[in-house]
């Protein structure tokens, strides 16, 4: 058994007394090997969160702790181990690496000095070895001019680049494992496949054992050697990568997998007749922000440069760019949100754009929005029929008949009716989505602006919402302004698609031609970039 | 997660809080009652100490210490009560104006809650006690008019958060209007903090007005624990209780109400509740 790095047996988990479950992990038994990728895949509140940091004693105890079970590596149980044994063990022997980069890093402090600080603490090296070394795990990371990188801090950096600063911080004691905590969900599609890509290389140069804890399945068939599939803290399945995605045999694998968006474009129904419900030209947005005393300097951003498009009735435009491309400030500015600065947006031939907020609430029930996150998007304080209710009741429907609409509506979107009464809290994400199409839907909108409306929701959930979302849009004839930064769920979701990148659509057409045969050098790099492409498309 | 009520009161200290100010509650509504007499009635010898029948002893005209404390209790309890409600209300509106509208509104308003923030507020009492001249209502004034400003930063700071949650975006999509908007969707996810900052300004409002007694400032003809101490001061060696037992009430009553705030932002604050 030399070649196990790390042997997790029977492990046990508790939660807190008040929780709807006993345990967050129940015994599970896994071994990472070295030299290898081993994915943890499942969905939000699977455990497989709670098992990395069960590794390396950073269970947020009291009420969270290992219970039961043995983590065996280099031949001693890590839950049986002193503080003081751990902390030596952390960083040294077992680097981890997290979701958002922003917070591994102390933003106060150079990145170089942070690196080094890594090696000062458990590496009796001499200050001129120890820079030598950051210089020399930047340059592993591939990242450009090290001798200036070193002097930067956390916030002049990219994302991406301050993650391959953390990659750089896990390596530099050359560990034996890698705890990797969904380190790509927080960047870009083309971000996230080059740091994919360098775990990968960094993997095999230097022979680490890495656990990558992940919710993508994109992700898993990309990077991983083995994969183990986890649900409700216990391991639904495991094997090979190629085997499970291929060949799965538990029921959920299954259905996770059927679940995945695939690339499989969505072909128009070809109406001519249909008219122009919303049509945006030469649309100009920029961001003024003033630096300096009393505002002297301003910064400007021009976050939408001269767009133009136009969406026709019961037909669907999905938005798709990385963050800062200008697709949410497109939305707002379509939604009436933020003032514009230039062109016009006219829907059904009436001018929404440059009104005050007192001109355009008559007109604010035409077009309603569908936000990304479900949590901050519902009132805690109010009452789901309440929030449901809010618009009709504004327009001038009675309460007892809005009410009865809202219990209506949430039988349409797949829940109880009796959830008027009952508050946001009390329902999950992809409930909470649902209720936040429900509002969209009472004021019988004619144009509907989905803002990244999955990107929070797991992937089971998320392709119910999409289906619900494609339902309802034939059955309400609506159009659908669907933004996304996700290509996948753009092409199950609309017919048309806009690329969008640094404030312009770089290429704008039916997604069947797109996907067929894309033009942009920029779009064809989001192709690339899709975790997984060769296996999802696959698929079929 | 256990709801608000079990865990707020199974905190001890909370308890305990909350049965001291139960009890001065209980006083200050049936102080007729509990002490059927003027308490500035002269009614027996001077100073005397606790005995039977004066159980606290009386003071140097002779009045019986124990009348004073009870209704003490109501003066003192009310002038606070009512100071920090018109001080919340006040700070609550600044706040949530400036935080709600930004821009030059909020320029504006900030400056002035400054305006008054640097004013050492114990002396602006003073001046503005002496201008008015003393009594129960200025007093009230008085301890409002210094004790808003930390309000009006709260709930600025609270509404500033909140009006950039997607909730507030959707109810602007379902066309309400911006008044409703910061009264039924913005301020009651502001409640938590406004809460355990207005609990902990009774404290002070109540070292405040017992301060402004103590200096023979406060409300004439109207028997406050400050005013008790104040009269009480110089004969501390020959009569200690008359001092120290008006004393040890403002420090349990202000220790009380600071136990529940902290218990209140214990129970209030999910960071800090225990998972």
């Amino acid at each position: 058994m030399t070649d196990v790095a790390l042997s997790i047996q029977d492990l046990q988990v508790a939660l807190p007394a008040w929780s709807d479950r006993q345990r967050a992990v129940a015994g599970v038994s896994l071994d990472i090997r070295r030299e290898e990728i081993l994915c943890i895949v499942g969905e939000s509140g699977s455990g497989k969160s709670m098992m990395g940091k069960a590794i390396l004693g950073l269970l947020p105890g009291p009420h969270v702790r290992a219970v039961g079970g043995q983590i065996l590596f280099e031949g001693r149980d890590l839950l049986k181990l002193s503080a003081e044994e751990l902390r030596a063990i952390r960083g040294c022997r077992i680097a981890m690496i997290f979701q958002e980069p922003m917070t591994a890093l102390n933003p106060l402090m150079r990145v170089g000095q942070q690196i080094e600080e890594v090696l000062e603490l458990h590496t009796d090296m001499t200050q001129a070895q120890r820079r030598a070394r950051v210089l020399e795990l930047i340059r592993d990371v591939h990242l450009p001019e090290p001798e200036r990188m070193v002097q930067s801090y956390p916030h002049q950096l990219s994302g991406g680049q301050r993650q391959r600063i953390v990659i750089a911080m896990a390596l530099a004691l050359e560990p034996a494992l890698i705890i990797a905590d969904e380190p790509t969900t927080a960047l870009d599609v083309t971000t996230q496949a080059q740091i994919l890509h360098l775990i990968k290389e960094l993997q095999r140069a230097h022979g680490t054992a890495v656990l990558f804890i992940t919710h993508d399945f994109g992700v898993v068939a990309e990077i991983a050697d083995r994969v183990a599939v986890m649900r409700h803290g216990e391991v639904v399945e495991q094997g090979r990568v190629s085997d499970v995605l291929e060949a799965p045999e538990a029921d959920y694998t299954k259905a996770l997998v059927a679940a995945v968006p695939g690339l499989k474009p969505r072909v128009i129904e070809p109406d001519a007749k249909s008219k122009v419900l919303l049509r945006v030209t030469n649309l100009e947005k920029t961001y003024r922000t003033s630096t300096g005393w009393f505002g002297a300097k301003t910064r400007e951003v021009q976050a939408v440069k001269n767009i133009s498009l136009d969406l026709k009735r019961e037909s669907s435009i999905a938005l798709v760019g990385e963050s800062g491309s200008g697709k949410s400030t497109l939305a707002r500015c379509i939604i009436g949100l933020e003032s514009v600065d230039g062109g016009v947006i006219e829907l059904d031939g009436e001018r929404i754009s440059g009104r005050t907020r007192a001109e355009l609430r008559p007109l604010r029930k035409h077009i309603q929005m569908v936000f990304q996150d479900p949590y901050a998007s519902l009132n805690p304080r109010q009452r789901v029929g309440d929030i449901i209710a809010l618009g009709p009741t504004l327009n001038g429907v009675s309460r007892e008949q809005a009410l009865e609409e809202a219990r209506e509506l949430l039988r349409l979107v797949g829940l109880k009716p009796d959830a008027v009464d009952r508050y946001p809290h009390e329902f999950s994400g992809g409930q909470r989505q649902r209720i936040g199409i429900a509002r969209a839907l009472a004021v019988k909108p004619k144009l509907i602006v989905a803002d990244e409306p999955v990107s929070a929701l797991d992937v089971s959930v998320q392709k119910q919402v999409l289906d619900l979302l494609n339902d309802l849009r034939k059955s309400f004839g609506l159009s659908l302004l669907f933004i996304t930064h996700d290509l996948r769920v753009a092409a199950t979701v609309c017919e048309e698609i806009a690329i969008m990148q640094r404030g312009e659509i770089v290429e704008h057409g039916p997604t069947a031609d797109i996907f067929a045969a894309p033009t942009h050098p920029y779009t064809r790099s989001l192709f690339d970039a899709v975790p997984g492409r060769d296996w999802i498309s696959s698929l079929g | 997660m256990k709801t608000f009520w079990p865990r707020f009161l199974s905190n001890p200290r909370v308890f305990l809080g909350l049965v001291w100010l139960g009890l001065l509650l209980i006083v200050a509504i049936t102080a007729n009652q509990l002490a059927p007499i003027d308490p500035f009635a002269i009614v027996g010898r001077p100073m005397a100490a606790p005995s039977p029948e004066f159980w606290l002893g009386t003071d140097s005209l002779g009045r019986d210490v124990m009348a004073g404390l009870i209704h003490g209790t109501r003066a003192t309890i009310l002038i606070a009560v009512v100071a920090t409600l018109i001080a919340v209300g006040f700070g609550t509106f600044v706040g949530a104006v400036a935080g709600y509208y930004g821009g030059l509104i909020d320029d504006i308003l900030m400056r002035f809650t400054e305006f008054f923030q640097t004013i050492p507020s114990f002396l602006f009492a003073i001046v503005l006690i002496a201008v008015l001249t003393p009594s129960a209502l200025n007093l009230i004034i008085a301890i409002a008019t210094v004790s808003w400003p930390p309000i009006a930063r709260v709930v600025r700071g609270e509404v500033l958060t909140v009006k950039s949650r997607e909730f507030v975006q959707a109810a602007v999509l379902a066309g309400q209007g911006d008044a409703a908007i910061l009264l039924k969707q913005v301020l009651p996810n502001t409640l938590s903090p406004l809460i355990v900052t207005g609990s902990l300004l009774i404290a002070t409002a109540i070292l405040v007005e017992s301060a402004l007694s103590f200096l023979g400032l406060g409300a004439p003809n109207v028997m406050s624990w400050g005013f008790m101490i104040g009269a009480g001061r110089s004969f501390l060696r020959q009569a200690w209780w008359l001092v120290t037992i008006p004393g040890v009430a403002i420090l349990l009553t202000v220790l009380a109400i600071n136990l529940i705030g902290e218990g209140l932002n214990d129970t209030l604050n999910p960071r800090l509740s225990d998972l």
